[in-house]
């Protein structure tokens, strides 16, 4: 700018002058330029939208040609034996286009001639109407009849403006059966989209309607939804298709096994009838899940077919909560059954050995303390050792052990079992239970660690809550000699075809490593004694069975009862009984089938739960039994 | 004095202004329209336009002087990120054009479209006008390296604007008529080597242009169904919202380039002059603030902007009625996106500042 300045006032001004009047000058060759090309601009357009009006609205009215993505189809559920558990179904609806109809009314009027339309179907189309886009269809009338989809085809040409349309719906044969497992598809909404396209996916799921919103549908949903195709095609004025000029056709997704076993499923459900519970039954060897049931159940084609709100809203509120997936958010206390667990625990940490004696009076006191933490046998156990006292479900022998292992040691124990942390099984929204520390009471209720929780954590009261999978799981431990492995429904994967099934690998979650690698099986024995010796907690269970299995009984007290009073069941409302609780492996030489019962307010775990682990196992065991005899 | 309004002490041009409130407004009532009624999209737009505002605002504060000093500073840093891009850029679209700052996602050859312009203006005013060859060169020199760069991403329709906008000062500052005749010569014989340089992508959009109905399926798609909007629309047009073209889903891209085509569907004939009219008075007096401003390089930028801005409205509607071929340039403030508002409002803030920010010579 400096020099400028020098340019501008020590040189002559009128250069200046001079060099102004250059660059007016271009402006006003600029300005003409300008204005011819406007006018070329003008010309160019009055040519098209006047001159050629006819033309191109003879073309606009006429044939012209779309691209219109094509759905894929969705892969099907089978069970391990190749049963359908989820499928699609063909459905027929009539759609127009609402911005192409003068008079909807004589419109629906006429189609009742030939079609049924309620007013339901009307306020549904109203209310689709609403929310679309402009020149998009709307179904005016869904799930036709084949008899209406004839009718109105013979009838066609008097409606130009109506198209049936083929879609296909989920519908799941064994309904209700399955539903926590499996979970269920539903309309695509607006959540979802937003997780589409920040998945990348949008273009993928632009003729896709329902997705997975639950169960092995949500978690395996990239693997079923497959991919979408296209066609080329003319329409005419009215938007619809005249004819396909070119067609790529869409990938149908994978089709899904499950390890599911039906009849296992089956006996599981029946047994527990309509009680409220949880059922989970797995391979220890692999992971794979062989059975699973929530009870109460919804049914899922419910959801798949569009529930209306007041059904959803009764599901939700209802007092059994159908909706929760008790085999993993159910959190119960896992009562005696954690004792096989803190067994191994007390052993490793060696401050108890097998031989170890403890004197059961039928209660325990802390030093100092009056409280009496009383044993469920009120005589007690007399001398109890770690093998009487799983056998019986000594309770004394577990208050002094728990006391001696301290908060800490136990933590860290049942941590590596993967009790309070999820099990990792392939579907969504489990829950992690809880594991309760120092560090938690602190954080969550803001007081110390009193020395009589780790006492009651002794026969799994106070704090400690437990899913069924996180049972399920750490009984399988046992008797995998200390393996956790994340637990699977999904067994296999193959295309459309059902040629190519790979099976999904098993992932482990932990190695426990103990010092004695013996104590494994001693615990699994005494384990077998709750059901095959006579003084055993689940003797009852184990009458003449054909093999041999391990279990043990658990009680769950959900209402504390006063030091003088005793817990009369009969007086007790029924939803705030106990919940009943086993836990199985068997055979107990190889094990095959790792069991986790909850019966909720179902009394004690002995009468309740233990028997259903029998029916169970004699359905797994004999079927497969009679199986290999033919 | 005159020069003491209340324009220039708060550096906006109401008339200016004005204008531009109008085209936006007029933009978003066809927006609205072409997004489907997607009010989301059309908040987002508002929101835009809003910051692009406040840009120009802050920008009209900057008196032209500073410019002048830090033309060259703005060149090169622009040069320096155009690199960046082509070596770390994010690729969208199949092109590399963004450069990902985390918070926001900026466009480097977007800055040339400005900076470009202000170099050549300093440059070139620097001496006495006309310029001398020596000086034509080297400005020719200075608007290539950020085209090639640009045309490298690939983005034409960018590298092309900012060509516009270098080419437009070199024009105004007087260039002479035999030099200028000589340029489209060797431009015209450098035309196979240009052709040999492009993707194919851009290849065929050329063909495609000469002769759009030989691929009616393909890239010819784009400009046949956007003639039928145009002709389909006629005089009136169909009405607002209305448009069958671009609701029935043939018009493609038609909230961004191709926004012109549902105007013309939807407003006829008039809707469009109406449009013209706004963007003529604008250019009108962006040329009429070129023409009374007080310096060279006042004179030079105020006509490079302006210029550069109605090269955006002729390229983009020559393209939806099939005049020129498809090159990916919006329909200034009217179609949906963020860097070229931006850009755009900078440069009336420009045009504003050299407007409102007097200095007083005596003569």
């Amino acid at each position: 700018m400096r020099f400028f300045f020098r340019d501008q006032v020590e040189v002559i001004l009128k250069d200046r002058d001079k060099e102004s009047s250059i660059i007016k000058k271009r402006i006003f060759i600029v300005g003409s330029i300008i204005a011819l090309l406007i006018g070329g601009l003008i010309f160019g357009l009055f040519s098209l939208a006047v001159v050629q009006h006819e033309h191109y609205t003879t073309l606009s009215k006429t044939n012209r040609q779309k691209i219109l993505p094509i759905a894929p189809i969705r892969g099907l559920i089978y069970s391990n034996d190749g049963v359908v558990l989820a499928e699609n179904k063909p459905t027929y609806s009539l759609q127009v286009i609402p911005e192409k109809i003068d008079d909807i009314d004589n419109l629906i009027t006429r189609l009742r001639e030939i079609v049924h339309i309620d007013d339901e179907d009307i306020k549904k189309f109203q209310y689709l109407s609403s929310k679309k886009r402009r020149f998009e269809r709307v179904a005016l009338k869904e799930n036709l009849t084949e008899k209406e989809v004839a009718l109105f085809s013979v009838n066609r040409h008097l409606f130009s403006s109506v198209d049936v349309v083929e879609s296909f719906y989920r519908n799941y044969p064994l309904g209700k059966d399955l539903a926590h497992s499996i979970g269920y598809v539903s309309r695509i909404d607006e959540n979802d989209l937003e997780n589409i396209s920040e998945a990348g996916l949008s273009s993928n799921y632009i003729a896709t309607t329902h997705i997975g919103k639950l169960g092995i549908e949500k978690s395996y949903e990239s693997f079923l939804h497959g991919k979408v195709g296209y066609q080329k095609v003319e329409v005419n004025a009215e938007g619809r298709v005249i004819r396909i000029l070119e067609k790529t056709s869409p990938i149908s997704g994978n089709n899904i096994y499950l390890s599911i076993d039906l009849l296992l499923q089956k006996t599981a459900a029946e047994s527990l009838g309509d009680r409220k519970g949880a059922i989970v039954a797995m391979d220890p060897r692999s992971g794979n899940i062989l059975a699973f049931v929530s009870s109460p159940t919804y049914d899922p084609n419910q959801f798949s077919s569009g529930i209306n709100a007041a059904l959803y809203k009764s599901l939700l509120s209802s007092k059994n909560k159908p909706l929760v997936n008790r085999v993993i958010q159910g959190k119960y206390p896992p009562g005696s059954t954690i004792k096989p667990f803190l067994g191994l625990i007390a052993l490793d940490n060696e401050i108890r050995n097998l031989s170890d004696e403890v004197w059961c009076p039928g209660w325990f006191s802390l030093d100092g303390h009056d409280h009496r933490y009383r044993d469920w046998k009120k005589e007690g156990h007399g001398r109890t050792n770690l093998d009487k006292a799983i056998i019986e479900s000594c309770d004394v022998f577990f208050y002094k052990l728990a006391f001696r292992l301290g908060i800490d040691e136990i933590y860290r124990g049942l941590s590596d079992f993967g009790f309070g942390q999820v099990s990792g099984i392939d579907i969504t929204a489990e829950k992690n239970g809880l594991l309760p520390s120092r560090r938690w009471k602190k954080e969550n209720i803001k007081d110390p660690w009193f020395p009589g929780e780790t006492v009651i954590l002794g026969i799994g009261q106070g704090y400690a809550l437990a899913t069924p999978m996180q049972l399920v799981v750490a009984t399988a431990a046992i008797a995998n000699k200390g393996i956790l492995f994340e637990p699977k429904l999904v067994s296999g994967i193959s295309n459309q075809e059902g040629i190519g099934i790979t099976t999904t690998s098993n992932k482990i979650k932990n190695r426990i490593q103990l010092k004695n690698n013996s104590s494994w099986k001693e615990i699994l024995k005494s384990m077998q004694s709750v059901v095959h010796d006579t003084n055993g907690t689940a003797w009852k269970s184990g009458l003449n069975a054909e093999y041999n299995f391990a279990g043990k009984t658990g009680t769950a007290q959900i209402i504390g009862i006063d030091q003088e009073s005793e817990y009369k069941e009969e007086e007790i409302p029924d939803d705030l009984k106990d919940h009943a609780l086993f836990i199985a492996l068997a055979p107990v030489e190889q094990p095959e089938i790792a069991l986790a019962i909850v019966v909720e307010n179902g009394g004690g775990g002995s009468k309740t739960a233990a028997p259903i682990a029998r029916k169970m196992l004699d359905s797994y065991f004999f079927r497969k039994d009679s199986n290999s005899d033919e | 004095m005159s020069e003491y309004t209340l324009s220039n002490r708060v550096h906006i041009d109401f008339i200016l202004t004005a204008l531009i409130f109008s085209l936006c407004s007029f933009g978003i009532i066809i927006l609205y329209s072409a997004s489907g009624q997607n009010i989301d999209l059309v908040y987002s737009q508002i929101a835009k336009l809003f910051i692009a505002l406040l840009c120009m605002i802050l920008v009209a504060q900057i008196p032209p002087a500073n410019l002048n000093r830090l033309s060259l500073l703005l060149y090169v840093l622009g040069v320096i990120l155009l690199i960046f891009v082509i070596i770390f850029g994010d690729i969208g679209k199949g092109a590399q054009r963004w450069l990902d700052l985390k918070v926001l996602r900026f466009q480097p050859s977007e800055l040339m479209k400005i900076a470009v312009p202000i170099l050549l203006s300093s440059y070139l005013s620097d001496r006495f006008l006309p310029p001398k060859f020596l000086r034509i060169i080297l400005s020719c020199i200075f608007i290539a390296i950020p085209v090639i760069l640009i045309a490298k991403q690939p983005d034409l329709g960018t590298a092309l604007l900012v060509a516009v906008a270098g080419f437009s000062v070199i024009f105004i500052a007087g260039i002479s008529w035999r030099f200028l005749f000589c340029m489209s010569i060797l431009f015209a014989a450098c035309v196979p080597l240009l052709w040999h340089f492009m993707r194919d992508y851009q290849k065929q959009r050329v063909l495609t242009f000469l002769d759009p109905e030989s691929d009616p399926l393909g890239a010819g798609y784009h400009i046949i169904q956007s003639k039928i909007a145009i002709g389909s629309g006629g005089f009136t047009g169909k009405g607002w919202l209305n448009g069958t073209q671009s609701h029935l889903e043939f018009l493609p891209e038609r909230s961004t380039d191709f926004i012109f085509a549902v105007l013309c569907e939807e407003f006829g004939m008039l809707g469009v002059i109406f449009l013209l009219l706004i963007y003529l008075l604008i250019v009108f007096r962006g040329l009429y603030i070129s023409y009374k401003a007080q310096d060279a390089f006042r004179q030079l930028l105020a006509a490079g902007i302006t210029l550069t801005f109605f090269v955006y409205i002729i390229v983009n509607m020559g393209m939806v009625i099939g005049q020129l071929p498809v090159v990916g340039v919006p329909l200034p403030l009217v179609s949906f996106g963020g860097t070229s508002i931006v850009t755009l409002m900078i440069g009336f803030g420009i045009l504003m500042s050299i407007h409102t920010h007097k200095r007083f010579l005596k003569r």
